[in-house]
């Protein structure tokens, strides 16, 4: 137990006498008004300057891929709706870049990396909202949390090392079902065991602000301790764990390192999870990897990709934050 | 049915099979809680095993070598030191000033509503995102300082072609506080860049750990006369410090892991040499395991990158003992 | 104790026999014996904190719910202990339905919410016409009539509170037991609530805990006075002090503690 604070107005005067020098200084100098001013100011320009790290993203971005679109041998709709990515080619044309491939390796990656961690996220979160005990809660969510702690890489080295290797076993020398050594499958993998924290954490918070007076309403009338759980507790947390869930798969699209280490850099129009794929972000990285000349083709591309990315990203977050609010509305 | 007090011919209430059914989720949801933690368990043992022979000396005084037995991570375990020094030196300012702005100063207004949706909306931009960002206005300061930009042009700056190349001058004309124009892919660069992307983190953490300190201390000290800077620099900050650390903390271990906006910014895969100065090329911890985990040799590729692993995680677990120290140690309980 | 408790077993829905009640090892009510009677409302009144809300818990078991409360002695439900060995309190308390000091509806549908225990214990019947049914006993279907899919968030608290009666009048129980279920309402939604106990008590037996004097003398048959054991005021046990019909103990108490307590004296 920590010891108890407690500020009386004696101490506080202690206090006040002991910092008066330093503000007598500034009294002499400058007046208190204008330095209490001076320092408001400051303030509200440390919070105005997180507004300009978004102009700048936005800036940074779009004005790279506008020059992009601008070229003559790209075009917004071939870009857009096209099914061919090859901007290493030697002959730079429209239909050689069309994005599709690069949204479907990622969108397959967040999909199947969300249908791992969202049952199993809002299983955990259920579990440790609902049955665990305060001993076992106050144990299980720190040690969940730590998979979020983990950098990608590692995870991406965990799935080179481990889970490729082990699909291999059971596919392909059990099944006879090929399997690359780069595939979408083992990326998502661990992209959702990376996510589970996310979907568990924001899940469980949610059915935690589910007042107990639904819970005992709900036990009077007969329910089981399950039926509270699925009937009642889930259904009226359900806003806040949609947004966990979206939050989850828009963090699992903008994933880079693991996917990149473990789903190669193929970009293809595939359904194929056992093969190789390349997503948005393994495509920007491959490409300033290759040091591309700011000005070129594919230094002007990987700002178009990113502009989508996040389009796609910040849409899903805004889409979230609505929801959350709107949960929060409920039940605050 | 074990016992039904009474029966009644209105309901079938089977509660055997439900009670049933109730254990066998019961189950099931213990077995999802834990199976993020053997997965967790699985990557570690991996790790270990594969890694935990290659820990030697070399690791930590070698450079990356031709030769496995040889390699070492020296200049990515400086590189990753220096690199959270500045941003934690970056973002305490910034992202404590957001932060108190918003809980002590902000009105309740469409630009404090804005400011905080924003906020949210940063946490969740992909990383990647904010090394483009840091590339384009860090690293090459949109190509101002090119040779043929308008700015050089009008103002007939000094500037040089090449790797270094751009605007060098010593600020104020000191000798020592040397500038260079763009930061190209130097620390400092690197460091703006992870300063943006932690921000969102430490203002959330210090926000929550200012908002932990009971209004009747504001309460007092505004009854005494104290202006609102006295109260909370006096009273408010002394007491959210040990919050505002902790969270800052875990914010700079989530740089320290951070690999693909450095990617991104130019940080190189081999860098033979430690930094000199804020200006120079770095590496880090992550970018040399990736390094390592792309080369085709086994020694390199799996077990080289698991024994960088182990210290990369390693320096990750004392960064969040020294959170958890300062947040038991000196957290006041109200 | 009184004669009022010598009445037919027939008559006699619940009887505790030494019920105590613990919190971790907080004693909270010690060696109750209290006889229910079948088709009248009992009053439980006391100062607050003398666990008029455990006892009331302990006639469905909710207090299982908290993880640190321990049960001894006994409670017949129709003569059958309840708290004997194998008993699932999960059957016991369709058959004893319960409102809260606050209403609780479900964030659904108002349908939703009455339909829900019925739904849960799988009603056999015509489901419409158990929600029509149970709207109307709780005086509520010709507000809600016209609106049965909108959510029950959307009533007024007092209508809150008659569709958590309607609620547990759907699982067809025997007995409604009701903690202070007025005290969150205004005067004239309270009086509604009043209105519809007396009209529940022909087909059902109520037990209401209440802070509210007038109250328990205005509607009830037989009240069972609560206080907290004056022989150890420190340990705040709180124990039976007398128990009888309403109209007596309120024109005549025998205990000394109760005139004081009702009189406004003490509490």
């Amino acid at each position: 137990m920590q010891e108890v604070k407690r500020v009386s107005v004696r101490e506080i005067i202690a206090e006040r006498k002991s910092k008066k020098k330093l503000f007598g200084l500034f009294k002499l100098s400058r007046g208190k008004s204008v330095w209490e001013n001076v320092i408001a100011v400051g303030l509200f320009a440390c919070s105005v300057f997180t507004i300009l790290v978004t102009l700048g993203i936005i800036i940074t971005l779009f004005s790279e891929t506008i020059n992009f679109f601008s070229r003559p041998e790209v075009n917004l709709w071939d870009f857009l709706t096209g099914t061919n990515w090859r901007p290493l080619s030697s002959n730079p044309s429209p239909e050689n870049f069309g994005v599709r491939p690069l949204i479907r390796g990622t969108l397959m990656i967040a999909f199947i990396s969300g249908a791992v961690a969202l049952p199993i996220g809002l299983g955990s979160a259920i579990y440790l909202s609902e049955y665990a005990s305060e001993e076992v809660r106050k144990v299980l969510k720190p040690a969940l949390e730590v998979l979020a702690g983990i950098p990608t890489v590692v995870y991406g080295y965990f799935a080179i090392s481990f889970i490729t290797p082990l699909l291999q076993r059971v596919l392909e020398d059990g099944l006879g079902i090929d399997v690359s050594f780069f595939n979408a499958l083992s990326a998502s993998v661990v992209v959702g065991v990376m996510i589970i924290p996310m979907v568990a954490s924001i899940s469980e918070d949610a059915m935690r602000a589910v007042p107990s007076s639904l819970r005992e309403g709900a036990y009077a009338l007969g329910a089981t301790k399950f039926e509270v759980a699925t009937k009642v507790v889930v259904p009226a947390a359900l806003s806040g764990i949609i947004a966990a869930f979206i939050l989850a798969i828009s963090r699992a699209i903008g994933e880079t390192m693991a996917v990149m280490i473990a789903a190669g850099a193929t970009p293809r129009m595939t359904l194929n999870p056992l093969e190789s794929v390349q997503t948005m972000t393994s495509f920007i990285v491959q490409v300033s990897f290759g040091d591309a000349p700011s000005g070129s083709i594919n230094g002007q591309a990987i700002y178009a990709v990113g502009a989508t990315l996040f389009v796609i990203t910040f849409l899903m977050n805004i889409i979230s934050d609505i929801v959350l609010r709107r949960f929060r509305e409920v039940y605050e | 049915m074990t016992a039904s007090v009474e029966t009644n011919g209105d309901f079938k209430e089977n509660l055997g099979f439900r009670q049933k059914l109730g254990r066998f989720f019961n189950v099931l949801l213990l077995i999802c809680t834990l199976v993020g933690l053997v997965v967790l368990t699985v990557l570690l043992v991996d790790v270990a095993l594969e890694g935990g022979s290659w820990i030697r000396l070399q690791l930590f005084t070698n450079y990356h070598s031709r030769f496995p037995e040889k390699a070492g991570m020296k200049s990515g375990i400086v590189g990753s030191l220096i690199l959270i020094g500045l941003t934690g030196l970056f973002s305490f300012p910034i992202g404590v000033g957001a932060a108190i702005y918003l809980e002590e100063y902000a009105p309740k207004n469409w630009l404090t509503n804005f400011i905080n949706i924003n906020i949210n909306n940063l946490s969740g931009v992909p990383s990647i995102v904010y090394g483009m960002l840091g590339l384009t206005v860090f690293g090459r300061m949109f190509g101002l300082f090119e040779p043929d930009s308008w700015l050089v042009k009008v103002f007939n700056i000094p500037v040089t072609t090449g790797m270094q190349g751009g605007w060098q001058f010593d600020l104020f004309g000191i000798p020592g506080l040397a500038i260079q124009l763009p930061f190209g892919r130097s620390l400092v660069a690197g460091a703006m860049t992870m300063t943006l992307l932690i921000l969102p983190v430490v203002i959330i953490a210090s926000r929550e750990a200012i908002r932990a300190v009971p209004p009747s201390i504001r309460e007092a000290a505004y009854g005494l006369g104290a202006t609102r800077w006295q109260t909370v620099s006096t009273q408010v900050l002394p007491v959210a410090v040990p919050g505002i650390l902790t969270g800052m903390i875990l914010a700079l271990s989530r740089a320290v892991g951070e690999t693909a906006p450095l990617l991104i910014m130019g940080a190189f895969t081999y860098v033979p040499f430690l930094p000199e100065s804020v200006w120079d090329q770095f590496t880090t911890m992550p970018i040399q395991i990736y390094n390592w985990i792309t080369l085709p040799q086994e020694d390199y590729r799996i077990h080289l990158a698991a024994a960088g692993i182990i210290v990369l995680l390693a320096v990750l677990l004392s960064l969040n003992t020294i959170a958890v120290y300062l947040r038991n140690k000196f957290q006041v309980k109200w | 104790m009184s004669a009022d408790q010598n009445s037919n077993n027939h008559d006699i829905v619940f009887t505790t026999k030494q019920l105590s009640v613990y919190y971790g090892r907080q004693l909270a009510i010690r060696d109750i014996d209290l006889s229910i009677q079948r088709h009248k409302i009992t009053a439980i009144i006391g100062p607050s904190g003398c666990g008029k809300s455990t006892l009331l818990r302990s006639f469905n078991r909710m207090n299982e719910l908290i993880p640190t409360a321990r049960v001894e002695g006994q409670v017949y439900y129709n003569e059958k202990n309840i708290y004997a060995e194998g008993i699932d309190p999960v059957s016991i308390r369709r058959h004893i339905g319960m409102v809260f000091q606050k209403p609780n509806p479900f964030p659904k549908s108002i349908y939703d919410n009455v339909a829900f225990g019925a739904r849960i214990n799988k009603y056999q019947g015509d489901m419409d016409e158990l929600v029509e049914r149970s709207l109307r006993q709780a005086a509520l279907w010709d507000e809600v009539k016209d609106k049965l899919k909108d959510s029950g968030l959307a009533l007024s608290g007092g209508q809150q509170q008659r569709l958590c009666i309607a609620r547990a009048l759907a699982t067809e129980p025997d007995v409604i037991l009701m903690d202070e279920p007025a005290s969150a309402l205004d005067p004239i939604a309270t009086l509604r609530i009043e209105e519809l106990m007396e009209e529940l008590k022909r087909n059902y037996t109520i037990i209401v805990v209440t802070h509210n004097m007038q109250q328990a003398s205005r509607v009830s048959d037989m009240t069972a006075f609560l206080s907290i054991d004056r022989n150890d005021l420190e340990a705040r046990i709180g124990i039976l002090v007398e128990y009888g019909a309403t109209q007596r103990m309120f024109i005549k108490p025998e205990m000394q503690e109760t005139e004081d307590y009702i009189t406004g004296r003490f509490g």
